[in-house]
Formats: structure tokens, C-alpha cells, sequence
């Protein structure tokens, strides 16, 4: 009777811990669209997306968000260009290149390359590229593209990792088959496992774009932050995410609805991001 | 073309792994130097920036954060692979979410729980809103890891236990936790490292006070934080360093351990 209870009753408490998340999804949804819509409402959906001028001290001000989307697009891009190829073919090492023993060195450094706080990497950025960039391009260094190197170094343990187990997840007799057919290791590998692996390494990018979107401690130190439209890959920008954190320390009333708003886009681009991501995703399980 | 092929792929290889240890090495070089004594009082004051209250902030969240998470994310791990049905909707709907949550960006982590924590309940800038906050961001990372030690663990052993007459619960308890323990504990080190390495998430919910906190409803900073402000406002580029090296050394001992316990659920499964 009383084991009975308490069956019962832990059953209970588990089904409860697993409803946490999805109670947290509910209220993060609630309180960052309730806190961001009626200002989007109020200023008009074209003007806050399109926007091109982002002056809220003005009188009247301007909410034009714009310039961060473009900010966080160019970086973003940039990261893509920038890490992708290193991350896929670092991965395409790690799967089909490198002996166990090196490998079970390296693993773990990948591992430890996506546990280094972006803190570490911003700081690692602002000291050494950022000085480096502005030796060859002059300015102040803190730009578009500094900000890509930055963050092409760090979505490249998320794609290496996803690559790499979905290289490793080809059938061997894709590459036995091809070996047989008279083709080099290299090409093999190439040819066909690289292209039977490439949902996986999609889906490897399609997260490492979602990484670049959201960060945010790393990139405001590096990239200028200037609130205006990209005006060059060797001027400064500013990201969705760092207008946040920027502003928020001083903003108030409408300014403040403005920032959660652009929380809020920023939120609505990853909810995107993550679709897209479960989709390719089912596509492979299909 | 065979030539051209490997030396890129070589090339790159050697490119990600020198940027690590660039990275590491470069902390380590320029700020062992700066770990000063003065740098560990008590106090933190504007002449002596001193990084220990951040420390001890620091582990102030994450055993906060750990004792709340760990039991929410191990115990959903439990429900999902040992009591619900596969195919049921709940379990898709709490994968969805999982999932989804994972994706959110920690700036919007932050400022959901500033608009909810800080702001709605009335939380203030506290340990207890920086807490809360965290344990949504860290919950994913622990049910998943949970899950998939729980999927490793021998159905056999699960059975033989029903088999003696033993219910569920000292099943999950007495068996199947013992044999999934490394890998659920690989998961929660890893969610250390990530509060341990958290900034935009806390700064609007933590806050960002340079003192020891002195009850859940007080403000502080962790040790990322303060390096955060520290580079930020550019006059403590020395400090930074050595907070950098604090903050390093403290995800290489993480890191290390989790890969331990990782490596110790693998070798668990060979041996079978």
C-alpha cells in the first residue's frame, strides 16, 4: 500500500520536472512578446524592421532596427565564410585522417573549444585580432570583419563536432565501394562519403549560424558597435544583440520596449533558425 | 588533386587546433603574470580589483543553480525514457521544447529574466534571479545528456530487476541510476562549465556588484562578468588577463572531468 503511494507520488513529481521546460518556453514567449509588441504595434512593423536610423535620445526618436539586422546578417555571414570550410574539413581530419591515438587527444580539445566562455574569446579577440586588423586596414580594428574572424573561430566546434559525427555515421561500404572502383582515399572521401554525410554537416552550419546570431559578449567588444547602416567590411556595426545589452542599462519606457522588441526579432530569427534545423533534421531521420 | 586535397584538409586541421591552443596559450603566457596575491582579498575595492567576491559568487551559482537543475533535469531524463511511451505527444512536445530552448541565445535568457525574475516577481538584480535564470538555460543540457545515459544503460538490467519482484522506483534508483551516474554527471560538470562561462544572461539578472553577495536577494558578479566589465571599460587590461587565467584554468579542470566521466560510461558499455 504505502510502496504503492510513493510509486504514485514520485511518478507524479517526474511528470512535473518534465513539464518545467515547457512551462519556461510558455513564459519566455509571453514576456518577451507581451513586452515587445505593443511597441512594434505602436511604431508600425515596417518602420521598426526597416528603419535605417536607430536614435532613441532624439526628439522625436527613431527606432529603426535595421542597421542591427544588416550588423548581425554581415557578421554572421562572414562567421559562415570563415568557419565553415576550416570546421568541415577539420572534422572531415578528425573522421577519416587522423590515428586513434591522435584522436583521442584532439576530441577532447573540441570539446574544450566549445566550453571556453565567450568572454575568453571576445577578450582573446579584442587583445590579439582586433590590433592585427588594425595594422593592415588601419581604423580602430573593431569591425565587420574582425567580428567574423571571431566568431568563424567560435561556431567551429559546433561544426566540427555535428560534421564529424555525421562523416563518421556514412555507411564504410560507401567508401570500400569507391575504393574498390579504383578511386584515392582522398577522393573517396570527397566524392562520396562527404556527400552522403551532407545533411548532417547542414545541420552542423544551420547551428552555427544560430551560435553567431545569439552571441553577444564576444562581439561587443570587437566590432565597434556603432548604430548605423554597414558601411564597409573595415567599419564598425552593431548586432541585435549587443543593441540589448548596450542599452539596457540606461533605457527606460518606450526606449526600453524598443530593446525587448529587438529581443523579440532576434527571438523570432532563431525560432526560424531551429525549424529550419528540425526539418533537415527530420529529413535525414526520413 | 589527391596531394592538394589532403594538404587542405591537413591544413585546416592544424589551423583550428593551433587557434586553440593560441588562444590558451596567450591567456595563460600574459596573465600568470598578473595573478597577483592582492588580487585574491577580500575586498574589492576601485584601487585593488580584486577577483575573490566574483569567485565566490561564482561558485554561489552554480551550487544554487546545480541543486535546483539537477534534480529537474535528471528527473524529467527519468520520466522520458523510463515511464513515457515513445510515441506520446507529451514526450514530442517536451523534446520540442528542449530543443528549442537550447537554441535561445543567453542575451534573451537574460532578458526574460529580467522582464520575469527581476522585474514581475520583484526579485531585484539577486542571486536568486541570476539562479532562476540559469537553471532554464542549464535545464536542456542536463535532460539531454540524462536521457542518453539512461538509453545506454542494458534493458536486460531492467528487466532482471522486475524479474526479482523489485518495482519501479528501486529499479530506476538502485539500478539503473548506478550504471547511468557517469554519464549524468559528465552532463551536470558540463552545465557547470556553462554557468561558470555565462555573461549575457547575467548581467541583467545577477547583476553586476563587485561584493560578496550576502543572502539570495543580493546582488553580485561572477567571475565572467567581472571579466566582462573589467575589459569593457579598458582600464584593466592586467586584471583581465588574470581573471582570464582564473576563469580558464577553471574550464580546464571541467572540462578535463567530464571527458573523464564520458570515457568511464564507454568503457562501461565495452565491457558488457
Amino acid at each position: 500500500m504505502k510502496r504503492n503511494f510513493i510509486e504514485k507520488l514520485m511518478k507524479a513529481i517526474f511528470i512535473f520536472s518534465a513539464m518545467t521546460s515547457i512551462v519556461a518556453i510558455i513564459l519566455i514567449c509571453i514576456f518577451i512578446f507581451n513586452g515587445g509588441l505593443p511597441f512594434i504595434k505602436e511604431y508600425g512593423l515596417k518602420n521598426f524592421l526597416l528603419g535605417q536610423q536607430w536614435k532613441p535620445s532624439n526628439s522625436p526618436p527613431s527606432y529603426g532596427i535595421l542597421p542591427m539586422i544588416m550588423g548581425s546578417l554581415y557578421v554572421t555571414i562572414g562567421a559562415v565564410i570563415i568557419g565553415v570550410p576550416i570546421g568541415i574539413f577539420t572534422a572531415t581530419y578528425l573522421a577519416k585522417f587522423s590515428n586513434k591515438k591522435l584522436y583521442k587527444f584532439l576530441k577532447p580539445c573540441i570539446n574544450l573549444m566549445s566550453g571556453i566562455p565567450s568572454i575568453i574569446y571576445g577578450f582573446f579577440a579584442l587583445t590579439t585580432i582586433v590590433p592585427i586588423i588594425r595594422n593592415i586596414f588601419g581604423g580602430t580594428g573593431m569591425n565587420i570583419i574582425t567580428a567574423s574572424i571571431l566568431l568563424g573561430i567560435m561556431i567551429l566546434p559546433t561544426i566540427i563536432s555535428i560534421s564529424e559525427a555525421s562523416i563518421r555515421a556514412v555507411p564504410e561500404s560507401y567508401y570500400e565501394g569507391s575504393i574498390a572502383l579504383g578511386a584515392s582515399h582522398e577522393r573517396s572521401i570527397m566524392a562520396i562519403v562527404l556527400p552522403a554525410a551532407k545533411s548532417g554537416v547542414i545541420s552542423s552550419i544551420i547551428l552555427g549560424i544560430g551560435r553567431a546570431l545569439g552571441e553577444t559578449m564576444a562581439v561587443i567588444l570587437v566590432t565597434g558597435n556603432q548604430a548605423r547602416m554597414p558601411a564597409g567590411l573595415t567599419k564598425g556595426v552593431r548586432t541585435l544583440t549587443t543593441n540589448i545589452v548596450i542599452e539596457m542599462t540606461y533605457a527606460a519606457d518606450t526606449h526600453r520596449q524598443a530593446l525587448i522588441a529587438t529581443a523579440l526579432v532576434l527571438f523570432v530569427f532563431i525560432l526560424l533558425i531551429n525549424i529550419i534545423f528540425s526539418i533537415v533534421k527530420r529529413r535525414t531521420l526520413n | 588533386m589527391n596531394k592538394a586535397t589532403r594538404y587542405v584538409i591537413k591544413l585546416s586541421a592544424i589551423l583550428t587546433f593551433s587557434i586553440l591552443f593560441f588562444i590558451i596559450g596567450s591567456i595563460l603566457v600574459k596573465g600568470i603574470p598578473n595573478l597577483k596575491l592582492s588580487l585574491f582579498e577580500i575586498e574589492y575595492t576601485s584601487q585593488n580589483v580584486s577577483l575573490f567576491p566574483a569567485i565566490i559568487t561564482t561558485v554561489m551559482i552554480v551550487f544554487l543553480t546545480l541543486i535546483i537543475a539537477t534534480p529537474l533535469g535528471v528527473f524529467t531524463g527519468f520520466y522520458l525514457i523510463e515511464y513515457a511511451n515513445k510515441e506520446s505527444k507529451f514526450v514530442e512536445i517536451v523534446r520540442l521544447t528542449t530543443e528549442t530552448l537550447s537554441g535561445i541565445p543567453s542575451i534573451v535568457y537574460g532578458l526574460f529574466g529580467m522582464l520575469f525574475f527581476v522585474i514581475k516577481l520583484g526579485f531585484q538584480y539577486s542571486l536568486i534571479s541570476g539562479t532562476l535564470t540559469a537553471t532554464i538555460m542549464v535545464l536542456p543540457l542536463i535532460i539531454r545528456t540524462t536521457e542518453e545515459a539512461l538509453m545506454s544503460v542494458d534493458n536486460s538490467l531492467r528487466e532482471a530487476s522486475f524479474g526479482l519482484g523489485a518495482g519501479k522506483l528501486r529499479t530506476i534508483f538502485k539500478i539503473v541510476l548506478p550504471v547511468a551516474m557517469p554519464g549524468i554527471l559528465s552532463g551536470v560538470i558540463l552545465a557547470i562549465g556553462r554557468i561558470v562561462g555565462e555573461t549575457a544572461a547575467l548581467v541583467y539578472t545577477l547583476g553586476t556588484v563587485a561584493k560578496i553577495p550576502d543572502g539570495l536577494f543580493s546582488s553580485g558578479r561572477t567571475l565572467s562578468l567581472h571579466m566582462y566589465l573589467l575589459s569593457s571599460e579598458g582600464f584593466h587590461i592586467k586584471e583581465s588577463y588574470a581573471t582570464g587565467v582564473v576563469l580558464l584554468i577553471l574550464i580546464l579542470i571541467i572540462n578535463g572531468l567530464s571527458n573523464y566521466m564520458g570515457n568511464k560510461i564507454k568503457k562501461g558499455r565495452y565491457n558488457e
